[in-house]
């Protein structure tokens, strides 16, 4: 697993990669009691803003970590958005990610180093 | 930059694991880890404690106090028994809100709280009408809330539960007089209680002990009052904003009123009375959103999906924990201002529904 400075993990799955927020960003957010996720099959630039999450406290968005199409989403945290809180990195992943280079992943970092960044 | 300041209850709130915050020139607990809708599901169920110690207490100690403070609120405090407390509002020139406030009648003077951001600027505009005013700097203020309060309270001081909603009074704890009323910011029964700083953290803890008490942080204080439809100054009423708008003519008794015996006689009388006859050009609201997604202050409200200028805005929103749904609070014009009306909000470049409803979004349990 892979982590980024916008506290996203990313997991690859095939050559796919499932994204999701660390235990780190949920405790942060607090409650989370909303989640808008993206239309599949969107074709997203890095930076881009894709999901907003609504915790009590406020609104934060998640960015798109690289370039490439959305072509999963997690329809569970729709209905249930208290997920985030309960199981970050597992049951609670917002999209995967269709990318053309897998090698992309290697600038991000581990999650000793994410640990390290957050400490 | 200035420095933030802290109650005394600032190293038991970190004890207690709270995440610290700057609100109103304070360093002040958003939340404990039980987190925040936790918390507010814990006050609406059992007993919260809450630090509101960065709110002004004052004293006014001058014979004709009650008179002269009429002539800065549109409120009958003449008229106000003693052990009595109740709303006031602080209007400007224009009939605006200066800030909104509780008065108690003490007996011999006259007890108000006011808002931590507003007090400095209350405190000055008091001591620029009246004789007599104390600002009271050596005392906390805690309030406990929810349906156990007064079962916790009481076995401390077992005065509180003959105690009705919006009484004040002064009871003994263990050598310390605790000035207590009846009252909250919450919806929920329960009491606030001014208590000697000295003092302030054995009460906490004593009350903390008790199993059916957990401490309670702004972010959940800022739920459980838009929940019951309370004004939160600064963002539901300010100084644009008149008490008509804001649907506080609760707050304005008969006698303040036209044909009452002391009617007018405050800043901004002219529009207030004009717009208790006449109606206001907007009206504050509940308003349900139709999706999951909070609409939250800022969100301009359009009357139709495409319409292009907004008709008002919302001042207050997220998310009910005890509604399980989103609420906002917001301004509409009268004709829009009905419940049952459909507006749209605009939340990230889309129109989403709400619905216009009733205040307040869960119905309060005082103890009348």
């Amino acid at each position: 697993m892979k982590f980024t400075e916008d506290h996203e993990w990313l997991r690859v799955e095939g050559d796919l990669i499932v994204v999701g927020i660390t235990e780190h960003a949920a405790e942060q957010l607090g409650d989370v009691v909303f989640v808008e996720l993206p239309e599949l099959e969107t074709q997203v630039a890095r930076g881009d803003e894709v999901c907003v999450i609504e915790s009590v406290k406020a609104a934060s968005d998640i960015l798109a970590p690289l370039e490439g199409e959305i072509v999963a989403v997690n329809d569970a945290l729709s209905d249930n958005p208290s997920l985030v809180n309960e199981d970050p990195t597992g049951d609670a992943w917002f999209f995967k990610l269709k990318i053309d280079d897998m090698g992309a992943l290697d600038e991000f970092m581990s999650e000793d180093e994410y640990k390290d960044f957050i400490s | 930059m200035t420095e933030t300041l802290r109650t005394c209850l600032y190293d038991l709130h970190l004890e207690l694991g709270a995440r610290m915050v700057p609100f109103a020139g304070y360093q002040m607990p958003v939340q404990y880890p039980m987190g925040v809708m936790g918390e507010h599901q814990h006050t609406r169920s059992r007993a919260g404690l809450f630090d509101v110690s960065h709110m002004g207490q004052v004293i006014l100690g001058a014979r004709d106090a009650a008179a002269t403070l009429e002539t800065l609120v549109p409120v009958d405090i003449q008229g106000l028994a003693e052990g009595r407390q109740r709303y006031a509002l602080f209007t400007n020139d224009d009939g605006g809100i200066l800030d909104d406030l509780m008065v108690a009648n003490r007996g011999d003077h006259l007890f108000l709280v006011v808002n931590a951001a507003c007090k400095a600027q209350d405190i000055a505009h008091l001591q620029a009408h009246l004789a007599g005013v104390e600002a009271v700097t050596d005392r906390a203020l805690i309030a406990l809330q929810g349906p156990e309060a007064e079962g916790a309270l009481a076995r401390l001081v077992p005065g509180v539960a003959a105690m009705r909603f919006m009484d004040v009074i002064t009871l003994d704890w263990d050598g310390t007089a605790l000035w207590i009323s009846r009252s909250g910011y919450t919806g929920e029964d329960g009491f606030e209680i001014s208590v000697p700083e000295t003092r302030a953290e054995a009460l906490c803890r004593a009350l903390l002990a008790m199993p059916e008490v957990a401490p309670i942080g702004l972010g959940a204080r800022d739920s459980l009052r838009l929940e019951a439809g309370l004004c939160l100054y600064g963002h539901d009423i300010d100084a644009t904003t008149s008490p008509v708008e804001a649907g506080l003519t609760w707050a304005i008794q008969k006698v303040r009123r036209t044909g009452g015996a002391r009617a007018g006689g405050f800043p901004g009388a002219g529009r207030i009375l004009r717009e208790l006859a006449d109606g206001p050009a907007r009206l504050r609201v509940g308003l349900s959103p139709a999706t999951r997604a909070p609409m939250r202050e800022g969100t301009p409200l359009f009357a139709t999906e495409e319409g292009t200028d907004p008709v008002g805005i919302v001042t207050s929103g997220g998310f009910g924990p005890t509604v399980g749904a989103p609420v906002s609070m917001g301004y509409l014009p009268p004709g829009l201002a009905i419940p049952d009306t459909r507006v749209f909000g605009e939340v990230r470049g889309k129109r989403l529904a709400a619905r216009v409803v009733p205040l307040p979004f869960r119905p309060s349990t005082y103890r009348k």
